[in-house]
């Protein structure tokens, strides 16, 4: 029952979060500022992450590699497919669960603890509009994010494998050019966009109807990441079947 | 002018009000007062329409706010300001832009017009060179003041104060008591103040209802405070030990 409940207060909340909409020069100023908070502040771990993860995929696949008859450029190929198809999507959504998820239900946790919300209320402002919606905008640069993280993968892969001698750089790119399928791509983007919908709306969902004090931010922020982290994996299982099987 | 009529909300099966009547008049300071839990603070959300009561009605002039359209909602909430028990500022903005708020919502005016009238009030709340500070900056009398000069920025037609006292030394808080008082009467608005502080009905209390239990159980000015012979206002006035002893020495003096 209560979980139904949720449901209802989160497609409530997504209605009035498109309706009375803030003025228009306030919210373009709101929308530069969640971009800068959201997007540009996720970019160093993305890109930490990405680099990495895209080398640690290239040498296990190399060291896996036991029979003389399989190409090396095979390398090349997981790394792509590995990266494209689902690390760069959906496994830093998942770490943007936790940090840009976490960052919005905290702070606007904080703002619901300390009346401020109430503030935006009784001046006649529709709060969720002027909370929620700036980060539903912003978040729709988050492909971009989520781009410089498959390029970052593949250099990282392209690196590990090259210079770790595990490859050589002609085999690596042949591999990545190998059975290249450009839907791919197209898929990986959509669910991109699935996923930005949840890390803006399903951690704002949270902070806004939170009730307590400073414990319960904490709380709240934990669930936030929880069923954020849930319904990316969910929605990524749907995606796929939808688009892929 | 706020009229409340008979006015009734509950939380699930607990009654929280039962039955308020009043009216807060315009150019004073009103004063909610009573004890925790007696229903001040939801008879105020009630008045911001914050909560709907389920029974009753509360005017605005001659206008219920219950039967107001969206328009006229809008227009009301324009006309209110507030002063939240914890200053309510946003964190994120400095003192400056914190008190700009309202105007940069509701104005057509540019940014220098706004610049201009946003020191007037700062320096109207006692508040100078704190306009590039952040509120985690400042004092906590200093926020509540900031917190009063965002209220009346709009020229608000009503200010609403809830609990303006709370956590401020006694004389931060009868200079934040005179300050709402003065704003007050120099605006000529509507002013209703939620507090169990007894110093602020003393310094400010120029129209008080005491709430109890959810129902409204007396009505008077800070004069008739201390010679009416109501039980529930001399529990509530006297569960203080100075006024007690001030009453004993008065007794002795006759």
């Amino acid at each position: 029952m209560k979980y139904i409940k949720d449901i209802g207060s989160y497609v409530l909340m997504l209605k009035k979060v498109f309706s009375s909409f803030t003025k228009g020069s306030v919210l373009k100023e709101l929308i530069f500022k969640e971009i800068d908070d959201l997007i540009l502040g996720s970019l160093g771990i993305v890109a930490f992450i990405s680099f990495f993860v895209g080398g640690v995929i290239a040498i296990q696949t190399a060291l896996n590699l036991d029979n003389p008859l399989i190409p090396k450029s095979l390398i090349g190929f997981a790394t792509r497919q590995s990266i494209v198809l689902e690390f760069a999507p959906t496994f830093i959504s998942i770490i943007m669960a936790g940090k840009v998820g976490s960052f919005i239900t905290s702070s606007i946790g904080s703002m619901r603890v300390t009346e401020q919300i109430d503030a935006l209320e009784v001046m006649g402002i529709n709060s969720l509009n002027y909370l929620v919606f700036p980060k539903i905008i912003a978040l729709l640069f988050y492909p971009f994010v989520i781009a410089i993280a498959m390029f970052l993968g593949i250099l990282g892969g392209w690196i590990a494998g090259v210079y770790g001698g595990f490859t050589s750089s002609p085999e690596f790119i042949t591999g990545l050019q190998d059975s290249f399928t450009p839907f791919h791509l197209t898929y990986a983007f959509i669910k991109t966009f699935v996923f930005a919908f949840i890390l803006a709306t399903v951690p704002s969902w949270q902070g806004y109807f939170m009730k307590g004090g400073a414990l319960e931010v904490g709380k709240a922020s934990t669930n936030s990441f929880v069923w954020t982290s849930v319904l990316i994996i969910l929605s990524n299982y749907i995606v796929t079947q939808l688009l892929l099987s | 002018m706020i009229k409340v009529e008979n006015v009734h909300k509950s939380f699930g099966e607990e009654k929280i009000l039962e039955g308020i009547s009043t009216v807060f008049e315009k150019g004073k300071t009103n004063l909610i007062i009573g004890q925790s839990g007696s229903g001040k603070t939801v008879l105020l959300k009630c008045l911001l329409g914050l909560f709907e009561p389920e029974e009753g009605l509360i005017y605005y002039e001659d206008k219920a706010i219950q039967n107001m359209n969206e328009e006229e909602h809008r227009t009301l909430r324009e006309e209110i300001g507030m002063l939240f028990q914890g200053g309510a500022l946003f964190d994120s903005m400095t003192i400056e832009e914190n008190v700009m708020f309202p105007l940069r919502m509701f104005s057509k005016q540019k940014k220098n017009e706004m610049l201009e009238r946003v020191n007037e009030v700062l320096a109207r709340v006692n508040l100078e060179n704190v306009n590039k500070k952040y509120p985690a900056e400042i004092s906590g009398g200093m926020q509540k003041r900031v917190s009063i000069a965002r209220a009346i920025v709009n020229n608000p037609k009503y200010l609403f104060c809830d609990e303006p006292n709370s956590g401020l030394d006694p004389n931060t808080a009868t200079v934040i008591d005179n300050l709402i008082q003065e704003i007050t009467h120099e605006y000529d608005i509507t002013t209703v103040v939620v507090s169990h502080d007894m110093n602020s009905v003393m310094e400010i209390g120029e129209s008080i209802v005491l709430l109890k239990n959810g129902k409204l159980v007396w009505k008077g000015t800070n004069d008739d405070i201390f010679k009416t012979d109501n039980k529930d206002v001399t529990n509530f006035v006297y569960s203080s030990n100075l006024f007690k002893k001030i009453r004993d020495i008065q007794l002795k003096e006759g």
